[in-house]
């Protein structure tokens, strides 16, 4: 059998050595009926080779990315990752390590989490993160969890310009806890402040704004934050893209209480949306309420500095049913690649991916705008993404793009913008190839 | 020795990375705003491409991992993972393609998540299979949320979820987090759940029961159909942790226990490493019943074309921004692949002798309070070495020392300092006799000088580590550190 060391001589030893004659008479209790007597309905076993080819075969199915020119973004995007990223994280002594429960034997992935929480406080401007969280849509959705259990206020104010799918996820995991969820309108690509300061009342728990928001847009939190926090027992809650934080200021400069967001973008694949990580920072006075694991840094006997998870009582595997979240599991490796991507990148280099995807982006937005009956369809600052109104349906731009090898964008219509093309452009993306996108586009609408 | 952190080693200047040039000619404070751009960057290090791999591998090298030795975690399942599992990271079909691309450029995708999730749905015996979830929580989030909204489908209000005490932490924060009360069974002196005290509880306000099979303690509940009539007779929905899927695979079916929802640690049984913490996979076999309850979307096929099926008429909705950890599924694809029936039958019938095979070689000084029906693993009590001033903690703290992983400790709570030791199918007779001989090396250090165990671990990177005083001056971050 595959993977499995021991002979048939061996386990006729240990049978022995445990007392009984056979496999099955160590079921012997279990309801007979319970179990199978004949095989299951599987595939039969293919060798290492046999299954090599015919993972190649899926595999070549798909087409990839990097065979098309892609435009493709709404949350996952097609960032350049160093070799040296892949290489480190496919290091064993990362990747077959369990949760670092043994301190003492753990100190490498202590380690890197830790510097990874400190990279994330630096981008947000916040003072503590945790380890990870699943993916963006379950981070917003466990700062809502936060806020709800902090203040037992019930009201819960979401930016209608929040991605749809996190809109979805966040609904499943709280509705439970019944709370009164108020999407706020949008104008022009971002809220409507009026009709928000309108719906800003006393019993709002939680505040969720993106920026970038769906849309790619950057809204005003310098404006929106001190309409939020007249209210004393509110927490703001920022989405955000990690990238964008090189460029604009980082929402822990305006007094923003929890920062989360989807980490893709920091040194991992597209992997057709999974795995992800989502980040999460706090203030000071919120780092006891974080769900997930946190490192810290402490010494050994010696005096000598090492790691260990801290603040474990507010973890389920001590608190239960009194804990901060349920989470166990998060994306440690994702985190692991987002650390040695930023470190690598370092200060200049992820300015550099930040700066170029928005300067192209903004190309990009300019030169389609022109195009006979394209129509921008916001106008407020935007970040590396863009939404643009076509004058035939976005389906059809999609499909006959992608003939001509191109990923042309994400057709929002389905999620309630009418007629809309969002598109996506990070560093990856050469003038030439955005000069062609644009003679194509024009081709196709003439 | 300690490692200085990245930061310490940074020198302002150096470079570890090339990027194309631009070839936009434009500023980015001509695009936007002056108030909007940041003037403090952050301080993020400045490394060579040497400086930052030398450092990862440096730290790296203080970890303990499966392929430098056993690591016998209870209830995490520390299996061997074969190495042609890693093709995943190299094939750009699986990992440079994006969830929002026409569904006719991912078919091959579409297509392992479609096996798969038929593949689970054979193996569970359950009626249909979401992959969504990412970690064996996640699964039982969407799961207890399904329990949720099955009642409030049916215009009931549930308050209760029941499990016994010795259940996974994950199983009563999960129930907190939806608002259900959670009821705790004492388990009965076989370290089972007691049918008496089930039946004291049990009443129209019950949501469902949370159950790990084998439980905790690494024992097969053999009364689990009795359970799930008991819990059905009030329309209650029986939820199963599948942690412990790995000790029965190929002979005992959860819906054939009659449970209605099971989640699978794909990374535990079907074979991701876990990464230091994750990723993971935690996707999710339902009963016929809750079919129409699964998140969307789920993978179908028609005329040879596989879709995404976003038609449920009760979905819960989404419980991740995706379609969960694809790469995973992979994984676990191509393990069933190579496995197939005899193959996952061997698994189970190994992970259950080599752990009862253990059991027995410790069993003189490492008494097993609840040993009837022991499965895949079992859990020993440390209690008689406090005499000799010796914790569990110690006795673990010891084992690294002897280059080995320590077993999960001090869980289930039922058991007096306990040790919960799970071999898995992939160790070696020699290394599981290896171990048993260390233990019972270190059950005579305890005796004779138990400052040994008290001073260990000294043969590790670190010596034992101070966690008091990591919540005392609290340091988490530079930042924190820096602002304090």
């Amino acid at each position: 059998m595959p993977f499995i060391s021991n002979t048939d001589e061996q386990r006729k030893q240990m049978l022995e050595e445990i007392g009984v004659a056979s496999f099955e008479e160590l079921l012997k209790g279990i309801p007979e009926d319970l179990i199978i007597t004949k095989p299951l309905n599987l595939d039969k076993p293919l060798s290492e080779f046999e299954v090599t080819k015919k993972v190649n075969e899926l595999a070549a199915k798909n087409t990839n990315t990097s065979e098309m020119v892609s435009f493709l973004g709404a949350g996952i995007y097609d960032h350049f990752i160093p070799a040296a990223v892949n290489y480190v994280i496919g290091r064993p002594e990362f990747y077959s390590a369990y949760t670092p429960y043994q301190a003492e034997v753990s100190q490498g992935t202590l380690q890197f989490i830790y510097e990874y929480q400190t990279l994330i406080c630096e981008l947000t401007g916040m003072y503590a993160s945790n380890a990870s969280m699943y993916d963006g849509a379950t981070a917003c959705a466990e700062a809502l969890l936060l806020a709800l259990r902090h203040n037992k206020n019930k009201k819960v104010l979401i930016s209608s310009l929040v991605h749809p799918h996190y809109k979805q996820v966040i609904e499943t995991y709280i509705n439970p806890l019944e709370p009164e969820i108020v999407y706020i309108p949008h104008n022009n690509g971002r809220i409507d402040i009026e009709k928000f300061k309108q719906e800003m009342t006393a019993d709002v728990s939680a505040v969720l704004i993106p920026s970038p928001n769906f849309l790619g847009v950057i809204e005003n939190i310098e404006a929106i934050e001190p309409i939020i926090h007249e209210n004393k027992k509110a927490l703001f809650i920022v989405s955000t893209d990690p990238l964008s934080l090189m460029l604009f200021n980082p929402p822990g400069k305006y007094n923003v209480d929890v920062v989360v967001g989807e980490g893709q973008v920091l040194g991992s694949s597209q992997n057709l949306g999974g795995p992800l990580f989502g980040f999460f920072a706090v203030t000071q006075k919120l780092i006891r309420k974080m769900p997930g694991r946190i490192v810290g840094a402490t010494v050994d006997t010696n005096g000598q500095k090492g790691y260990v998870l801290t603040l474990q009582a507010r973890e389920q595997h001590i608190r239960r049913d009194k804990a901060t979240s349920n989470i166990c599991t998060n994306e440690s490796l994702c985190t692991l690649a987002a650390t040695v991507y930023m470190v690598l990148m370092g200060k200049q280099g992820l300015r550099e991916v930040a700066e170029q995807s928005t300067i192209k982006a903004h190309y990009l937005y300019d030169k389609i705008c022109k195009i006979d009956g394209f129509e921008a369809a916001n106008s407020g600052p935007f970040f590396k993404e863009f939404a643009v109104k076509p004058p035939i349906a976005p389906a059809e731009i999609i499909s006959k793009m992608k003939d001509k090898g191109y990923f042309a964008g994400v057709d929002i219509s389905k999620y309630g913008y009418e007629n809309q093309l969002l598109i996506a452009v990070t560093e990856k993306r050469t003038r030439q190839e955005l000069d062609a996108f644009v003679d194509e586009l024009e081709k196709l609408v003439k | 020795m300690a490692t200085k952190t990245i930061f310490e080693k940074s020198i302002s200047g150096r470079k570890g990375y090339t990027l194309p040039q631009c070839e936009i000619d434009n500023n980015i404070s001509e695009i936007f705003p002056n108030g909007l751009l940041r003037k403090d960057p952050p301080r993020l290090p400045e490394v060579s491409e040497l400086d930052a791999v030398r450092h990862y591998i440096e730290i790296s090298d203080k970890n303990h991992f499966i392929e430098k030795g056993f690591y016998p975690l209870g209830s995490c399942t520390m299996k061997y993972n074969p190495k042609i599992n890693d093709i995943v990271n190299v094939l750009t079909g699986f990992t440079d393609i994006h969830p929002m691309q026409p569904e006719d450029t991912i078919q091959g995708a579409l297509q392992v998540m479609y096996e798969l999730q038929n593949e689970l749905a054979e193996i569970s015996g359950m009626a249909a299979v979401s992959l969504q979830p990412v970690a064996g929580a996640h699964g039982e989030f969407t799961g207890v949320n399904i329990i949720y909204n099955y009642h409030k489908n049916k215009g009931q209000h549930r308050t209760k979820i029941i499990m016994p005490d010795s259940s996974h932490g994950t199983n009563p924060a999960t129930s907190a987090v939806h608002g259900f009360e959670v009821v705790e069974l004492k388990s009965n002196k076989e370290g089972k759940v007691d049918i008496q005290a089930l039946k004291e509880v049990l009443d129209n306000d019950v949501a469902g029961f949370m159950l790990t099979n084998p439980n905790t303690l690494g024992v097969f509940e053999t009364d689990v159909k009795e359970i799930a009539d008991l819990i059905h007779s009030v329309d209650g929905l029986m939820y199963m942790d599948g942690a412990n899927l790995n000790a029965m695979l190929g002979y005992i079916r959860p819906g054939d226990m009659g449970f209605d929802i099971v989640h699978f640690n794909m990374h535990k049984t079907f074979s991701t490493p876990h990464g230091g913490g994750g990723p993971g996979g935690g996707g999710i076999g339902v009963s016929e019943k809750l079919v129409e309850y699964l998140p969307v979307p789920i993978v179908k096929k028609k005329d040879d074309i596989y879709y995404l099926d976003y038609d449920a008429r009760y979905s819960i909705g989404k419980v991740h921004s995706y379609f969960g950890n694809f790469l995973v599924m992979v994984r676990a694809y191509i393990y069933l692949k190579m496995l197939g029936d005899k193959g996952l039958k061997s698994v189970a019938e190994n992970a259950v002798i080599n752990s009862n095979y253990l059991m027995v070689k410790l069993l003189s000084e490492y008494p097993v309070p609840y040993k009837k029906n022991i499965m895949h693993e079992f859990v020993a009590c440390g209690e008689k070495f406090k005499e000799y001033g010796v914790k569990t903690l110690d006795i673990a703290k010891r084992l690294l020392d002897y280059g080995f992983h320590a077993p999960t400790i001090y869980f289930p709570l039922i058991v007096h300092e306990a040790l919960m030791i799970e071999p898995t199918e992939t160790e070696s007779k020699e290394t599981l006799d290896n171990f048993a001989e260390v233990m019972l090396k270190i059950a005579q250090e305890a005796k004779e000088n138990p400052e040994l165990l008290k001073e260990a671990p000294q043969n590790t990177p670190v010596t034992r580590l101070d966690e008091t005083n990591a919540i005392r001056n609290l340091d988490i971050s530079r930042n924190l550190r820096r602002k304090k």
